[in-house]
């Protein structure tokens, strides 16, 4: 059961990739749809995962992130 | 469940223009929430340099002056002198700071002016292209240096953090990097450390943040973090050089 949640901004997000390897339970994998900037921006995958520690969002370098908890 | 974690209110609605990876928003979005949560955003002015956190001005919600490439020390100076109640911060590149304006850095710390430097070294003038920076690595290949730098012809890689904290008007200087969460929350608590010395009035600080440049290091993003914290955290020591614990007119 997912104790958090995760919203990422899909049009905001340049794919960088720095916030999949931060997540401790893997919750965040690269999509395959391509936003507007053209990247092909991360996407909440295991969202049942979540504990809402908001690593991921202190990682963003882009801010794309919101968390609950 | 609540929202814990969500854009600071300092910074603006604006998406950066920065590459993929690239530091400088995590370093803005830091600067922003310590601004936030030491409630100075309305009492607060910024400088931003030349290089690529030169359109710092359309990122926060703070009042903010463009400094020509290097004076923003000067510029500070100024500001600071005649709006004595205003938290001052200049925020710059290692281009900017340990190059070109190496002259108004020095002389800015050892006359103990009263404001906050975030300087941002990522070894190479990003914004121009690529070219070798004073603070580039020996061995770095970079547009200019096209073979590596080389001492013999170049010099060392100039460590700003603690040849800054040499000069006795300096109140705290340190280097930290945002390459991880842990990493980012110290420099957070660093920067934070920064505005607390000029609120209370104790002279310079200068906090330097080793950050990444994937497009030019030719790097992708999580591997540029990996070079952060080995090669350049190896020849940039992460650490606090000096911490004054009391000001001179006390």
């Amino acid at each position: 059961m997912a104790t958090g949640r995760i919203e990422i901004d899909f049009e905001r997000c340049k794919a960088c990739e720095l916030c999949v390897p931060v997540c401790p339970k893997n919750c965040i994998e690269m999509g395959k749809e391509i936003n507007r900037q053209g990247y092909t921006a991360a996407v909440f995958a295991r969202p049942d995962d979540c504990t809402g520690c908001a690593l991921c969002a202190e990682t963003c370098p882009d801010v794309c992130i919101r968390v609950w908890r | 469940m609540k929202q814990v974690f969500d854009r600071p209110r300092t910074l603006l609605d604006a998406r950066f223009h920065y590459c993929p990876g690239c530091h400088h928003g995590t370093i803005h979005r830091i600067i922003a929430e310590t601004l936030d949560r030491m409630e100075l955003r309305e009492n607060t002015i910024g400088i931003a340099p030349v290089g690529c956190a030169v359109m710092l001005y359309d990122y926060m919600d703070i009042d903010i002056l463009e400094a020509p490439h290097g004076r923003a020390p000067a510029l500070a100076t100024g500001i600071k002198r005649s709006l004595p109640d205003r938290v001052v911060f200049t925020y710059q590149g290692d281009g900017d700071l340990a190059s070109i304006g190496m002259g108004e850095i020095v002389h800015a710390a050892n006359r103990g002016e009263n404001i906050t430097v975030v300087f941002v070294n990522n070894t190479t003038y990003g914004m121009t292209g690529g070219q070798m920076a004073p603070t580039t690595l020996l061995g770095q290949k970079t547009t200019t240096s096209p073979f590596g730098r080389d001492f013999r012809t170049e010099g060392y890689p100039i460590r700003m953090a603690e040849l800054l904290a040499g000069l006795e008007g300096v109140a705290y200087s340190t280097r930290v990097t945002v390459s991880s969460p842990a990493h980012i929350r110290k420099a957070k608590e660093a920067i934070r450390k920064g505005f607390e010395m000029q609120l209370k009035g104790m002279g310079f600080s200068i906090i330097e943040v080793l950050s990444t440049c994937p497009t030019n290091w030719g790097m992708k993003p999580l591997d540029a973090q990996k070079r952060v914290l080995g090669e350049m955290a190896e020849y940039f020591p992460l650490g606090v050089f000096k911490e004054r614990k009391q000001a001179d007119f006390a």
